[in-house]
């Protein structure tokens, strides 16, 4: 098994394409410094623009690294699942598009192994990507912003984390973060065994995301209690939920806490429970399917 | 002899189009066996179901004496196939193509034993190259290779020679008869180059619209007392006259205004050509057809299933 | 007719009176407080306001008379309310500005206080009364509400125990006035976790926001650099 995994992740990791998105995150996550490093106190008094009036703001101390790396992964929302899509869209499409897929199948390893082992390739480059984007967005952030307490703005209220309470708060949002891109990940890999061509299942994978997600942030009544518990983009966001504390009732946010928990982990069974139907589902469709590319 | 391959009672159904329908054969140990039939026949889709490549709808395929669903993994360490084009990882090189594929397979995939095997092919000066510089003969070359890293005993090709030059073919042809003769394995070869078939098969099965129409010993279908000859000359007319007036007029089997087509033994042709020259008639062409083509139109064309000669 | 002349003129001598010494308590307060002309103190500050989620901070709170006040975060940020100035009580003493007014008497946490009004001579300032409550034993403001023109009225309740001899206190409760805080949901992108939130819609906590600091230490009168206060 750990050689077939091996030459998966060769082959993904020989292919140029793949090296795209990681060049895309470092290009978008280096904008996105870069316009901060600039005039990011502009954006801050745009965020908090609705209590400057009541509360003194020292932006330039609110401005670090750990808010810099929030702001990234909030801008990154919609990008990071495209560049998932890329290589698990790819992943039987791009063989049977390559000719290479009949080749694979006639060697002695059962299709379910052959699936579960393309998808833990996929898993792979998702969770590396996402270690790229952790180094980037937030190491590069302290290096280039300093540390400080954390001020987040959410809807209806200001949070703020003192930093020596943030770090594992990231270590968590980020391990989140994999279950809910591998959930993409699981959708694009389900699609690409219907094609022959990897575009159709990356588009289609994109575009139930973008739907989906646009039916999630949407606050229509009618969606809210029934179709928008059971998408899996709203469950995505969940990796916001380790940086909402708890309050003790006063105003005062306990350190150390998590205002949620068992929402999030429900979140999280959600996002597993997708996975695991995703590709359940391909395995079982894809052991059926007869090969004629 | 014991059959490697018996598929009885094959058939496939893609929706309402049947495409293979209760077919039955066998390929014995040594065999280099002969795939025949026109585009659409169903040859390729029998093949991918001797691969598992496509479920069959119904019927039974062993190999080397095993059920094919129940012990597919055992059964496809010992095959190799070549299907269609062989495509492979373009942007990898042929050696790691190769490496790939060993290791798939669990064998010896040290650098040693990939340059052994590309030399076997004609590919170790270009085993740094990337595949997507090879030319299409290099790329059939290499898909060989793959197919033989891990030293199966049966070799599945199907239309091995699409796309390959006169040489490429003849190399092909090389190949094939090599590695039965000097390798022991079993080739089955699918094709509509009934030439090339004529000259390599031992054995080999006619298929038509999904089901078999004549299986047996290519030496028992292709008699040479029975060559066609297509004759062009210098003097349509001439020639006309004088072969039916001769006694080569009970091997002549028709006219056009060009050509004049015969049939007779293989060892009456440089008799014949003699004969032509001596009346003065230059012979600007002489052409055997061949016997298996014109056995195939006939057998497919007037869809007789003579059924199984005796093996 | 005499006895209700008396009876006025009596009523608005005792007024007079009390004015004067509504007054010289308000002298003797300031003259208290005045004797502090700076101080360095380390203290823990807790927010309470509605859309404010933060922790308690260790903070150092800079004060140089008669308005100069900055409350530092060394460790990290501490968002402190505008206004929070008025956590000294100097602008307000100066009754140069203001007719301090008798208001009868109160009592704080059981003990009884003086309530003394301040009346700004300037109609047009930005404050339009002060109400302190003074403990006139110990010449010490427990409470002062302030209404302003612009930013509504707020609160500053001092208790006070080892530093009271220079009117400064153990814990100072500062409650303000805040605005309502909204984002939009697609600029924020929350995580919805399927709670609903309650509003708060008791009037006397709605939109009030306060601010606590507990004093630990003061170094006083030893002199502060003008940059503290930038």
């Amino acid at each position: 098994m750990l050689a077939l995994l091996q030459i998966e992740l060769f082959k993904i990791f020989r292919r140029p394409r793949t090296y795209i998105s990681f060049a895309a995150i470092a290009a978008m996550v280096l904008i996105v410094q870069v316009a901060l490093k600039a005039d990011g106190v502009s954006y801050l008094e745009f965020l908090m623009g609705g209590m400057k009036d009541s509360i003194e703001i020292p932006y330039k101390l609110v401005l670090n690294g750990y808010l810099v790396c929030f702001i990234i992964l909030n801008l990154l929302l919609i990008h990071v699942p495209l560049l998932v899509a890329l290589v698990a869209g790819d992943s039987i499409a791009g063989e049977a598009n390559m000719g290479t897929l009949r080749l694979l199948l006639t060697r002695p390893v059962s299709r379910t192994r052959f699936m579960l082992i393309k998808f833990t390739a996929c898993v792979i480059y998702t969770v590396m990507l996402l270690i790229w984007m952790a180094l980037l967005s937030l190491v590069l952030s302290i290096w280039l912003f300093g540390t400080n307490d954390m001020i987040i703005t959410r809807n209806d209220v200001v949070e703020q984390i003192q930093r020596s309470d943030i770090l594992w708060r990231y270590i968590a949002a980020f391990a989140y973060a994999a279950v809910a891109l591998t959930t993409v990940a699981a959708l694009a890999f389900l699609l690409s065994i219907f094609a022959e061509n990897s575009i159709g299942p990356i588009v289609s994978t994109i575009s139930i995301v973008i739907v989906f997600t646009i039916l999630s942030e949407m606050q229509i009544p009618i969606y809210d209690q029934t179709i928008k518990p059971f998408l899996f983009t709203s469950h995505m966001l969940a990796w916001k939920g380790f940086f909402y504390s708890k309050s003790n009732g006063e105003g005062e946010a306990i350190a150390g806490s998590i205002e949620n928990l068992p929402a999030i982990m429900k979140s999280m069974s959600v996002l597993l429970t997708y996975i695991f139907l995703f590709v359940g589902s391909a395995v079982v469709i894809f052991n059926r399917k007869d090969i004629l590319t | 002899m014991s059959a490697i391959v018996q598929v009885k009672s094959l058939s496939k159904s893609f929706g309402s189009l049947k495409a293979v329908q209760d077919l039955s054969f066998s390929v014995e140990r040594s065999d280099i066996y002969g795939f025949l039939g026109q585009n659409g026949a169903g040859k390729s889709t029998t093949i991918r179901m001797l691969l598992t490549l496509i479920r069959p709808s119904g019927g039974e395929i062993e190999l080397f004496g095993l059920n094919l669903k129940t012990h597919r993994r055992e059964i496809l360490q010992q095959v190799g196939a070549v299907i269609e084009r062989p495509d492979l990882y373009k942007y990898l090189s042929g050696i790691e193509n190769l490496s790939l594929f060993a290791k798939m397979n669990q064998v010896d995939f040290s650098r040693k034993r990939m340059m052994e095997q590309l030399e076997l092919v004609g590919l170790a000066d270009r085993a740094e190259s990337r595949v997507k510089t090879y030319s299409q003969g290099m790329k059939q070359r290499l898909g060989i290779a793959v197919a033989l890293v891990h030293d199966p005993q049966l070799i599945i090709l199907d239309e091995p020679t699409n796309g390959l030059d006169p040489q490429g073919i003849a190399d092909m042809r090389n190949l094939i008869m090599h590695l039965c003769h000097h390798m022991d394995k079993t080739v089955i070869v699918s094709s509509h180059l009934l030439s090339e078939i004529e000259q390599i098969a031992t054995r080999m099965i006619i298929i038509d619209h999904g089901s078999k129409v004549v299986e047996g010993r290519v030496d028992e279908l292709v008699d040479p007392a029975k060559t066609v000859v297509e004759l062009e000359t210098t003097d349509s007319e001439k020639t006309r006259n004088y072969l039916t007036s001769s006694p080569w007029q009970k091997v002549v089997t028709g006219f056009d205004e060009q050509k004049v087509l015969l049939q007779m033994h293989r060892e009456q042709i440089p008799a014949l050509n003699y004969d032509l020259v001596q009346q003065g008639i230059g012979v600007l062409s002489l052409q055997t057809k061949n016997s298996l083509e014109n056995y195939f139109l006939h057998v497919t064309a007037g869809k007789q299933h003579v059924g199984t000669f005796a093996n | 007719m005499l006895k209700i002349t008396i009876t006025i003129f009596l009523s608005l001598s005792a007024f007079a009176i009390r004015a004067q010494d509504a007054s010289a308590l308000i002298q003797k307060v300031k003259a208290k407080i005045e004797s502090v002309r700076d101080y360095q103190a380390e203290g823990v500050m807790k927010t309470n306001v509605p859309f404010l989620k933060v922790p308690q901070s260790d903070v150092t709170i800079y004060f140089r008379y008669p308005d100069k006040l900055k409350i530092k975060n060394d460790k990290g940020i501490s968002l402190v309310p505008k206004g929070a100035v008025s956590i000294s009580l100097g602008n307000l003493m100066n009754n140069k500005q203001f007719t301090a007014i008798p208001s009868g008497e109160d009592k704080i946490n059981g003990l009884g206080v003086t309530v003394i009004k301040l009346l700004p001579k300037d109609e047009n300032g930005e404050i339009v009364l002060s109400t302190l409550y003074v403990d006139e034993a110990r010449l010490l403001i427990l409470k002062a509400r302030t209404t302003t023109r612009d930013n509504g009225t707020y609160e500053l309740e001092m208790i006070y125990g080892r530093f009271a001899a220079y009117a400064l206190p153990d814990k100072a409760i500062f409650t303000f006035n805040t605005k309502e805080y909204k984002l939009p949901k697609g600029v924020t992108f929350d995580y919805d976790d399927g709670t609903t939130k309650k509003k708060d819609v008791n009037p006397a906590t709605a939109n009030k926001g306060k601010l606590e600091i507990t004093y630990t230490n003061y170094i006083i009168n030893k002199g502060l650099k003008d940059s503290v206060f930038l």
